[in-house]
């Protein structure tokens, strides 16, 4: 996989490019301090890196807060209707392979009013990135308990805690035969950028988890990953061939029921470190290790690339089922084609 | 060529069927009488699985390669296989031909083949006296009567004393011509269907070659199958041949005169309609994208539409109806011809989508294909109910364009229609067809590729707008002054970089915009632009009366006037309507007709086509909704006149209905 590959078809641009270039003119309006902006920069500084001509690159999102990022990139975007991102992201990007699609996109909207849509653009490997931004609350209708909100929590419509048990969009992800499923952190813009790089190369569907902070209705939700003396605990970095340690922690696979579980690592226990396998076949330990997190307290918690594997892309698919119809009945006729076969003739 | 049917059937390997196909019919039987016909119905029923639609097809087939107008309407219920030999399982086929221009599939059947109890049950009060009915006897057990309801043999009893019966054993007979063909009892049976094909094809004296060579290619891989059908087919010609209880055979003459010079062929209103996509996309040099999600009865289209990559058409079936519409808006934003195809329940999923177009103001067709309704309603019956739905069904004002054809194969040139207006006024356009059209069939002429529109588009290319400063840039909403379009920028066009989405917008500039004048500005100008749309004025046939049955009115010049009364209607409705004018006017009265193609906007003269009538009557298979536009639009007091069966209006009772309504106008003006 190399970007030549995922996005051969995509022109280049002429010149060198900098943030500036994919900055739009639109004034930025979301609540001072959200986390939406950090990703903004971090998107608009790694976009020159790619070098894709500009006006080849197109911003899909839906509604909710971080659905209005399309406005703010200097690219082809559309701000369409709530859920419905991937479903129009698809159409495009499998009629026009030239483009780069990326999708924006939050927990309500792709993995509640979407979440038909979300699960079929990774069943089918459409080449889309999907930016799943995750704060775990609904912002723009302020202050809702989201699909990824913990069980208990206290909301404006859950005023005594919200009954039910989140989704962890990993494990959904990867369930629903996702080929390149990652997570990362709003603010840590060098972690970010590097699982962007590996998403961009991708070809077919990819899905990136970003942990956004709502500092207005679910602030500090990922403080556990974030503050330097609990994200010790917290966070498990995933390198693709390194074995899987976190402060003074390991991931190993218990032999007698196959699953996986945390150990303090003692030099007797270094060979029995799980070694991260990104692109392994089988999706079941990327599923185990995104089982790891507890949804609560978000201890045990992996960032990086779960998955990232290569299978059949569907738009490359069917323009090549486009091509092999020519090929066995020829270019299109259109005056056979409206004759057809019984015909009469009224002189 | 020898013309029996006794000549041998060899069948060949797998790879390679071989039969000898001799011609039937060259050499009829002189001891029986042939007498000419002016025109036919003829209804084929049975079980839904014994295979009513596939002879009503072949029976078409026939009838079109020779050349007599047709009109067909297939009646088949939403169960794949119902309980067999029930009433809720009948299948039926109805097949219209004539020696002269026909418009409807008929009103009555003048002949029923009933393949069992259940199929004539269901049919027989469809029947009018001295119809012929010919029933498969074998099928009358006292079970299947039981089943139906019958507690004596109606065959028996004297109850179908009306009646022409045929009392023939189809299966006994298919049996025994059968009999040496190896195939199990249960395989030969099935091609009774095919017995009885053949004897109606004796009846009528249809060609018969390329039915035999349909089944040689339909069973191409399965030889001894296509040869006990092509065996069977033929021993149902022969029986109509020997047998006495057929004294008499039917001739109905070619309609040649009823048909404008040119190529023809047997078109369906799905078929149609996809060609006219396809066309279209030729024609605006497009690639078509289809998203659909599976819907009866729409999901021909998008069968058909699949088979035909090789014209670069990209056919995507959805997860749901929602993300079929999604798809085809995002292919339009990148430059496609695109196309989202439903019926009712999927376009009240689409609904916000539509509005999502309307807002982002890119071409799209959504095809509805419209079904009794309510909710799942009758999925395989027709109806019209859906006008309004597409006419308001959205929030906010969200106007889009509609259009509907008037026949099956209208549905060709409706949907170059729908594409023109989509590409043009860039907007999303409804295209109303509906069950009726969709699986009916008729003659059409081929037109030639160069009668087609010419549906080119330019896309923006550079700059539209100069800033104060002297900054060239690129206005997404800055519109046409002719048409109100705003400009198609596509992705990967340098430059036009611009974001849109279904916020309001600025005026202009496409950014986004709460501001309250401009909110009004642009909700009256996405009305403005549907308003605004250029489509031909309303032809209305108003002709001189015929004969002397009744005298023509006169206005104050003493010139014949036109009518008092107009019948207005759209969509499928076209046949039947057509049909029951010329049967008032047959009889001496004065009517006249016109129908709408364009819904929305309604023709520039159709206010004043209105006001020119003391009536006007308007029948719909719906509860009166274009007859609630024009009350509403035009303050004219339009009666309805309605039917939601499922069926389409047969043209004896729309005479009727019409006729009273000019007589009691006729009272009352006196």
């Amino acid at each position: 996989m190399s970007t030549s590959e995922a996005l051969s078809l995509v022109p280049k641009a002429a010149g060198k490019q900098t943030m500036k270039d994919f900055k739009s003119d639109q004034e930025v309006r979301w609540c001072p301090g959200c986390g939406d902006y950090a990703v903004l920069a971090a998107v608009q500084s790694f976009m020159p890196e790619l070098g894709l001509a500009r006006e080849n690159v197109v911003f899909v999102s839906g509604i909710g807060c971080s659905s209005r990022f399309p406005y703010y990139m200097n690219t082809y975007g559309m701000h369409s209707i709530h859920g419905r991102a991937p479903a129009i992201a698809t159409g495009l990007a499998t009629s026009r392979r030239d483009l780069s699609v990326w999708v924006v996109t939050g927990d309500g909207d792709a993995l509640s009013i979407g979440g038909n849509h979300l699960i079929h653009a990774l069943r089918r490997n459409v080449n889309l990135k999907i930016l799943l931004f995750n704060n775990r609350i609904y912002g723009l209708t302020k202050g809702q308990y989201s699909p990824t909100s913990e069980t208990g929590k206290i909301t404006k419509s859950t005023p005594m805690g919200s009954l039910e048990a989140p989704f962890n969009p990993v494990s959904l992800a990867i369930g629903a035969e996702a080929s390149f499923v990652a997570r990362t952190i709003d603010s840590d813009r060098k972690h970010l950028q590097s699982v962007l790089r590996a998403a961009a190369d991708h070809p077919g569907t990819a899905l990136v988890e970003i942990y956004q902070n709502c500092n207005i209705f679910n602030d500090g939700a990922f403080e556990a990953l974030k503050d330097s003396t609990t994200s010790q605990e917290a966070v498990i970095r995933l390198e693709h061939g390194e074995p899987i340690r976190f402060g003074t922690k390991g991931v190993v696979r218990d032999a007698a029921t196959g699953e996986l579980a945390v150990i303090e690592v003692t030099e007797a226990d270094e060979d029995r470190l799980l070694v991260h396998d990104a692109h392994a076949a089988n999706p079941t330990t990327a599923f185990a290790l995104s089982r790891l997190a507890d949804p609560d307290t978000l201890h045990h918690t992996p960032i990086g690339i779960l998955r990232d594997v290569v299978r059949p892309v569907y738009d490359t698919d069917m323009a090549d089922q486009l091509d092999l119809a020519v090929t066995r009945q020829g270019a299109g006729d259109l005056a056979g084609l409206l004759a057809g076969t019984d015909t009469w003739t009224v002189p | 060529m020898t013309s029996q049917v006794s000549s041998p059937i060899t069948a060949g390997t797998a790879d390679e069927p071989h039969v000898v196909v001799d011609v039937l019919g060259e050499q009829r039987n002189p001891a029986k009488e042939t007498r000419r016909l002016d025109r036919v119905i003829i209804r084929f029923a049975g079980d839904s699985g014994d295979g009513m639609q596939l002879t009503g097809d072949r029976f078409t087939s026939e009838t079109a390669s020779f050349g007599n107008d047709l009109s067909t309407l297939p009646n088949f219920p939403a169960e794949i296989r119902a309980p067999a030999g029930t009433l809720p399982g009948v299948s039926s086929f109805q097949l219209h031909f004539a020696d002269h221009d026909i418009l409807t599939p008929g009103d009555a059947p003048d002949v029923l083949v009933a393949m069992n109890p259940a199929a004539l049950k269901a049919n027989l009060g469809d029947l009018p006296r001295g119809a012929e009915i010919i029933v498969d006897t074998d099928e009358f057990t006292k079970r299947a009567m039981a089943k139906v309801g019958w507690p004596a043999n109606p065959l028996e009893d004297g109850s179908l004393t009306a009646f022409a019966v045929h009392p023939v054993p189809l299966t006994t007979l298919t049996l025994e011509a059968l009999k040496d063909s190896g195939l199990a009892r249960k395989d030969a049976e099935r091609a009774k269907n095919m017995f009885a094909l053949g004897l109606l094809s004796w009846m009528y004296h249809r060609p018969t070659e390329n039915t035999e060579a349909f089944l040689l290619r339909k069973f191409a891989k399965k030889p001894e199958i296509a040869a006990a059908n092509v065996t069977a087919f033929r021993a149902g010609w022969n029986f109509g041949e020997t047998t006495e209880d057929f004294a008499v055979s039917y001739e109905v003459a070619p309609a040649s005169a009823a048909f404008p010079t040119g190529t023809y062929r047997n078109i369906s209103g799905n078929l149609a309609l996809s060609y006219g996509l396809i066309a279209a996309a030729k024609q605006s040099e497009l690639p078509l994208f289809l998203g659909s999600y599976p819907i009866t009865p729409a999901s021909d289209i998008l069968h058909e539409l699949s088979r035909h990559k090789n014209f670069g058409v990209r056919t995507f079936q959805a997860e749901d109806e929602i993300a079929a519409i999604g798809a085809a808006l995002g292919a339009a934003f990148g430059g496609a011809l695109a196309v989202t195809t439903t019926s009712g329940p999927g376009v009240a999923l689409k609904s916000e989508t539509i509005g999502l177009a309307v807002s982002l103001e890119l071409p799209l067709l959504v095809v509805d294909i419209q079904r009794g309704g309510p909710s799942t309603g009758l999925p395989t019956k027709t109806e019209q109910a859906d006008l309004l739905q597409a006419m308001y069904g959205r929030n906010g004002e969200a106007p889009v364009p509609v259009i509907a054809p008037a026949t099956a194969a209208d549905c060709f040139s409706a949907a170059l229609e729908a594409a023109r207006i989509a590409l043009t006024y860039r907007t999303p356009v409804f295209l109303l067809s509906d069950g009726y059209l969709a699986n009916g069939s008729e003659p059409w002429r081929i037109p030639q590729i160069d009668e087609l529109p010419d549906l080119r588009v330019e896309f923006a290319s550079g700059p539209n707008h100069t800033a104060a400063d002297g900054t060239e840039e690129f206005w997404p909403y800055l519109r046409d002054p002719q048409t109100l379009a705003r400009p198609w920028a596509v992705p990967g066009t340098p430059g036009l970089e611009h974001r849109i989405g279904g916020i309001e917008k600025q005026d202009g500039t496409g950014n986004i915009s709460y501001d309250p004048a401009n909110h009004d500005l642009m909700v009256r100008t996405r009305q403005a632009k549907i308003d605004g749309i250029a489509v031909p004025d309303l032809e209305v046939d108003d002709p001189p009366p015929t004969s002397g049955g009744g005298t023509p009115s006169t206005s104050g010049g003493g010139t014949p006037s036109r009518a008092r009364t107009l019948v207005l209607g759209w969509g499928s409705t076209y046949g039947p309507i057509t049909a029951a004018v010329r049967r008032i006017r047959r009889s001496g009265g004065q009517v006249a007709q016109a129908h709408l193609r364009h819904l929305n906007p309604f023709p520039a003269n159709l206010g004043k086509v209105l006001k020119d009538y003391d009536r006007v009557v308007v029948p719909e298979m719906n509860l009166g909704q274009l007859a609630h536009l024009l009350r509403a639009k035009y303050l004219v007091d339009a009666r309805s006149f309605t039917q939601v069966t499922g069926l389409p209006f047969k043209a004896e009772q729309l005479a009727e209905a019409i006729t009273a309504i000019m007589e009691e106008s006729a009272d009352v003006d006196v």
